[in-house]
């Protein structure tokens, strides 16, 4: 499956059937041979997208559930070129589409040019950078371009007019951060995201998520109902942070239950 | 390329959820900037409130025991809240203040800037919320009691090394919680455009008096201005108005700890490499991944893995040196300048007294040198015991 030549995978593919969920996990947290596990049984449970964060010493747009993950990842020697393995390993066994999240600095430290090819020979599809905001996207572009991995763009509560433009060139889908602050499990998001979603359907086709805050099927539920997407992090980075090695079937359960939930 | 550049250092790289804050900033500042009515305010504070312009001290013993050069001390110790740190503050919350918000936060690392915000704040009347390392507040207690006596909230930071980097992740988590009401007043020439540049104007004071001063006194511009270098506000606020100035020398003492051999240093110029971090591109130290290094001084203000863009730039460029100056030069320097002058300077501004210790003597007497004294030391005087191995009961 890894083959190029047979199937070109992209960020889209998602979206094909239905809403989507996207999962995310910290690469490395518990072990790089544990989040292959846990990765493979969330695409088991129907899990249409998974995204893998790259663990960085200082993640700004985190809350300390995945702060924490971080830390553990780093702590059992994870590194930017380990998580290429996993998302090579992963790849062999699944046509998922695979988005990296991470932090700027390792990016610009392993070099864009060669950080995008091996994005590309790993089978990553997309990549989400949370400190590189519309401004700063040009000195990437060209790098995506090149080698097949979609730029996914954030829009928040304050973007406000800025949607429009975000939205606009925005590549694989338009994550819509639902709530101020870091990421974490919320009880309640209050942002007005029937509005937000508005705005960035005016401006693009490209399918919109929302993440941040998102934990109970409840919630995604409603979520479904407005966005073409569920993104939750924080909820399966804690089930992983309190199971350890053993959270693959933990984490299937829950996903499953997520999923069953937005597609009602 | 975005705004806000300094070669290939600067711009804005934080998350989307800052960026029209951000903006708003920018277009705030450029606005009052150019204010009169705003102007004169921020004059009359720092004038009758924090004490300027501060005084320009000919240390004549320090030049006869060097031998060398004529060495001038810019005495930002002496200002209100005991550093420079209150120039940039009284400028950023009065700000604030103008752009509607009713409450500021801010990092600390030795708890000066801390302090100085916490000082505006209670002045002009805003809420205030210091984010300060763990580690430093058990490193400087007295300044965390002296931010609460002005009213201010202070946080412990318990992630990563808990210190002054710690401190700026955590301050910047804050920020995006709650934009609308508040402003991050960043206490460095450093994070995210317009911060380097508004950080660097309200220091500018500094070096515009020394200027002006110097030129009074020996009718000459000096061979060298020298400053300690964390993120590097006191540094650039002395060096802006030299830069033009091909003749004056800039050199930045950067925090070398226990030397730049082993891994317990903060020099980051001298061992960093580029990166971006905390919303700007510019040096950091960092591992082979890009990892952000943990870093370590003797001081807390100067404990910190990056520099400000336009330091980044002014070393690209040649404009400006930066040098490393070791935990125990620091201390001596300390000690040197209590007996030489009866001065008890801050820690951090040791570091540029030590390599002013260094260069004096190869100087020839018609040179002139300009320290940038940025603290005063009260706050260090436990440390520098412990350092020593002597027992004190505070």
């Amino acid at each position: 499956m890894n083959k190029e030549s047979k199937k070109k995978i992209d960020v889209k593919d998602a979206f094909e059937k239905g809403k989507a969920f996207i999962g995310f996990v910290t690469g490395g947290d518990p072990s790089i041979e544990k989040s292959e596990e846990i990765i493979l049984r969330m695409v088991e449970a129907g899990c249409d997208l998974i995204e893998i964060g790259i663990p960085f010493s200082d993640p700004i747009a985190e809350g300390p559930v995945i702060q924490e993950a971080n830390i553990r990842a780093l702590s059992v020697g994870t590194t930017t070129d380990k998580i290429f393995g996993l998302a090579e390993n992963v790849r062999r066994k699944t046509d998922v589409p695979l988005v990296l999240l991470t932090y700027l600095n390792p990016v610009f430290h392993y070099g864009y040019e060669g950080f995008f090819a091996r994005c590309r020979e790993s089978g990553i599809n997309g990549i989400i950078i949370p400190d590189m905001p519309y401004e700063e996207k040009g000195e990437l572009e060209q790098y995506g371009k090149k080698y097949g991995v979609d730029l996914i763009s954030l829009i928040a509560p304050t973007s406000e007019e800025r949607i429009k433009k975000i939205a606009n060139g925005a590549e694989g889908f338009v994550y819509v951060v639902s709530s101020m602050g870091v990421t974490g499990v919320r009880s309640e998001i209050t942002t007005d995201l029937e509005s937000m979603i508005s705005a960035v359907r005016k401006a693009t086709d490209t399918p919109a998520a929302v993440g941040f805050g998102v934990n109970t099927p409840k919630q995604a539920a409603q979520i479904a109902k407005i966005a073409d997407g569920v993104i939750v992090g924080s909820a399966i980075v804690k089930i992983i942070a309190r199971y350890g090695d053993e959270a693959g079937e933990h984490v299937y359960r829950y996903v499953k239950e997520m999923k069953d939930a937005i597609l009602q | 390329m975005s705004k806000g550049r300094y070669g290939v250092h600067g711009g804005q790289y934080i998350p989307e959820t800052l960026m029209n804050e951000i903006i708003r900033l920018e277009e705030s500042y450029e606005y009052y900037k150019k204010d009169p009515e705003f102007q004169r305010e921020l004059t009359d504070l720092l004038n009758n409130y924090a004490g300027r312009p501060s005084l320009l001290y000919y240390a004549k013993k320090m030049s006869e025991d060097l031998g060398g050069a004529k060495i001038y001390i810019k005495r930002e110790d002496l200002n209100h809240t005991g550093s420079h740190k209150i120039n940039n503050v009284l400028g950023q919350v009065l700000l604030a203040k103008k752009m509607g918000k009713t409450r500021v936060i801010a990092e600390t690392g030795a708890g000066q800037h801390g302090v100085a915000t916490a000082t505006a704040a209670a002045l002009l009347g805003l809420e205030c919320e210091i984010f300060m390392g763990k580690e430093d507040t058990i490193r400087q207690a007295l300044n965390v009691y002296r931010m609460e006596l002005l009213g201010a909230k202070v946080h412990p930071v318990t992630t990563g090394t808990m210190t002054l980097k710690d401190a700026v992740n955590e301050t910047m988590r804050e920020w995006t919680n709650r934009v609308q009401d508040t402003l991050y007043v960043l206490g460095s020439v450093m994070g995210p455009h317009p911060f380097p540049m508004v950080v660097r104007d309200f220091q500018s004071v500094i070096g515009r008096e020394a200027k002006k001063q110097i030129l009074e006194r020996e009718g000459k511009l000096p061979s060298a201005v020298v400053a300690c270098v964390g993120g590097g506000s006191n540094a650039m606020g002395m060096f802006y108005d030299f830069i033009p100035e091909a003749g004056v020398r800039l050199i930045g003492c950067e925090a070398a700890g226990k030397g730049i051999h082993t891994k317990e240093h903060a020099a980051t110029i001298t061992k960093g490499t580029p990166g971006v971090f905390h919303g700007m591109k510019s040096y950091f130290c960092q591992d082979e991944y890009g990892q952000i290094a943990p870093v370590y001084s003797i001081s807390a203000g100067l404990d910190y893995p990056g520099i400000g863009p336009e330091h980044a730039h002014l070393h690209d460029i040649g404009r400006a040196e930066y040098v490393p100056v070791t935990d125990e030069e620091a201390v001596s320097a300390f000690e040197y300048l209590a007996k030489t002058e009866g001065i008890i300077c801050a820690i951090e501004s040791a570091h540029a007294v030590a390599h002013v210790r260094k260069i004096a003597p190869y100087m020839k007497q018609e040179d002139i040198v300009i320290i940038c004294l940025s603290g005063r030391g009260d706050k260090d005087v436990a440390a520098i015991a412990r350092y020593r191995g002597v027992d004190i009961h505070e």
